[in-house]
């Protein structure tokens, strides 16, 4: 696929600290830019009747904004969320099991469900919880000129006409997920999706390298 | 692939992360039989003809040919065979429900303790700390804890646990804590006399001759976990001679059950020691180790 020549795979800067919290099971923080979302992950853990799947584990996300109390919009970003981490969790393995992903989300300056998902991801590496494959968030925007703009920041986002965020698994470079607000073409939407595979390249990385720095001073 | 799989011996791998059978892997006809199978442990799961790494950690290795991924974890899975410390919550009908910090509770019968009839009940009540082993342990069956061996013979296990201190650590560091030739349990055990039970679910229980050894012992035991030899050795000498703890603020008469550490803040230990009757909150203490 022809990425066009004037798009820009420049993501801001990454931060990411894992087992920051005592009481979870696992627990990450991760910084995009200015964004910044901290994760607390329990389970495997008791489930209520009423709520147990026979066969899989129970995963459940919960999104706290950083003012004010979950709407409609985190309850949408939950879904996002929680459909991408049961598609690469090996949920078969705890059934009758609970999940509980809780995401706090610190600062929003742009590509908030992009960071969400890093965030989510980290923190179910960190508790150890067995998966398939990695997956990261990449947002993308489409501002007026038809150019595409990587991990866009507020002010960004304001004036772009379509935000694009897919969830990219990290064996086949797929789509896992993705939420979209805004018109653009069908065109413009495969382009996004190149750009985002060759972003999600760098964050997958990224991964690599921080889980490598956190296990450098295992004895 | 042993070969792949020995070149990353000691590498940080993620999830996702494949070994495949590469063509020189496969036998001539011509040589003589040879079995070249890799046993995967925790983190590894095998499919079909690739081998693939399920949890972020280190690759570990043991002759001959075993392999596993070695994590930093908290939450404990039960596997069958290992032996952790439960404690009761529930006593229905001839069973006792032992929580061990899993997602269920495991299930313990009365008859599976030395010398049980069913005439002669063990002397277990509800709060008890017992030390058990997994008989039955699968992600589809509810686990279940014996506190025999195959001979019938105790060999440790069973209820203990007055006087001494339970608190909860990493599954990385219990691990550590057992292993043979271990300079970090060497380490502690040249610290204070003292009793210590390890269970493989992250608890462990302390118990030394007075109550600030105890915690002394118990707080050393949790901050160590991510510093080197000679950082460890340091602490653990400032904790055995210089540090002495001054003293609880709230003047508490005596313990009564094993204190729960609740959690560490900054340089304070603060420690939960038994609720006392109708109390909203438990009664604490802060003990400040002077280093």
């Amino acid at each position: 696929m022809e990425v066009c020549s004037s798009t820009d795979i420049s993501l801001r800067e990454f931060g990411c600290e894992q087992n920051l919290l005592s009481r979870p099971d696992g627990s990450a923080s991760f910084v995009q830019g200015d964004t910044s979302v901290l994760v607390g992950m329990y389970g495997p853990a008791e489930v209520k009747v009423s709520k147990e799947i026979y066969d899989r584990a129970t995963l459940e996300v919960l999104i706290q904004p950083k003012v004010g109390l979950p709407s409609v919009r985190e309850r949408s970003q939950e879904q996002c969320v929680r459909e991408t981490c049961e598609a690469s969790l090996l949920s078969f393995l705890h059934p009758r099991s609970s999940l509980t992903l809780i995401l706090q989300v610190v600062h929003d300056d742009g590509s908030l469900l992009s960071c969400l998902l890093n965030a989510a991801c980290m923190a179910l590496m960190d508790a150890g919880l067995p998966m398939s494959c990695l997956f990261c968030g990449v947002t993308c925007a489409i501002n007026s000129d038809g150019q595409i703009i990587t991990d866009p920041t507020a002010a960004q986002e304001k004036e772009c006409r379509a935000i694009l965020t897919f969830a990219i698994d990290s064996t086949d470079h797929k789509v896992m997920m993705s939420s979209t607000q805004g018109s653009f073409s069908v065109h413009e939407l495969q382009q996004c999706i190149a750009v985002c595979q060759n972003a999600s390249e760098k964050i997958f990385e990224f991964y690599r390298d921080s889980v490598q720095r956190r296990y450098s001073k295992t004895l | 692939m042993l070969s792949a799989l020995r070149d990353k011996v000691g590498q940080v791998l993620l999830p996702g992360d494949t070994f495949v059978c590469q063509p020189e892997d496969t036998l001539s006809l011509s040589a003589s039989a040879r079995k070249d199978t890799a046993v995967c442990g925790p983190g590894l799961r095998r499919s079909g003809d690739r081998v693939t790494v399920c949890v972020s950690g280190l690759l570990r290795h043991k002759a001959p040919n075993v392999f596993w991924i070695q994590a930093h974890g908290k939450r404990y899975v039960p596997a069958k065979g290992e032996c952790v410390i439960g404690i009761v919550t529930a006593k229905s009908g001839d069973v006792f429900k032992v929580d061990v910090g899993a997602s269920e509770l495991a299930s313990l019968s009365y008859l599976s303790f030395e010398g049980a009839t069913k005439r002669n009940r063990p002397n277990v009540q509800v709060g008890d700390l017992v030390y058990a082993q997994f008989l039955v342990a699968n992600k589809d069956m509810e686990p279940e804890l014996v506190c025999i061996d195959g001979a019938g013979r105790a060999n440790g296990m069973g209820v203990f646990g007055a006087g001494g201190l339970m608190v909860k650590v990493s599954l990385g560091l219990v691990r550590r804590l057992l292993a043979p030739g271990s300079e970090l349990m060497a380490d502690l055990s040249g610290l204070f006399p003292s009793e210590m039970v390890l269970g493989l679910n992250g608890r462990v229980w302390v118990k030394s001759s007075s109550l600030q050894q105890t915690l002394i012992i118990t707080n050393l035991l949790q901050s160590c976990e991510h510093l080197s030899n000679e950082q460890r050795r340091a602490l653990f000498l400032k904790g055995q001679t210089g540090g002495a703890v001054t003293g609880s603020r709230l003047g508490l008469p005596c313990v009564h059950n094993c204190g729960i550490f609740m959690q560490k803040i900054t340089e304070y230990f603060v420690l939960c020691i038994g609720n006392y009757g109708s109390k909203i909150g438990v009664l604490i203490a802060s003990f400040e180790i002077s280093i």
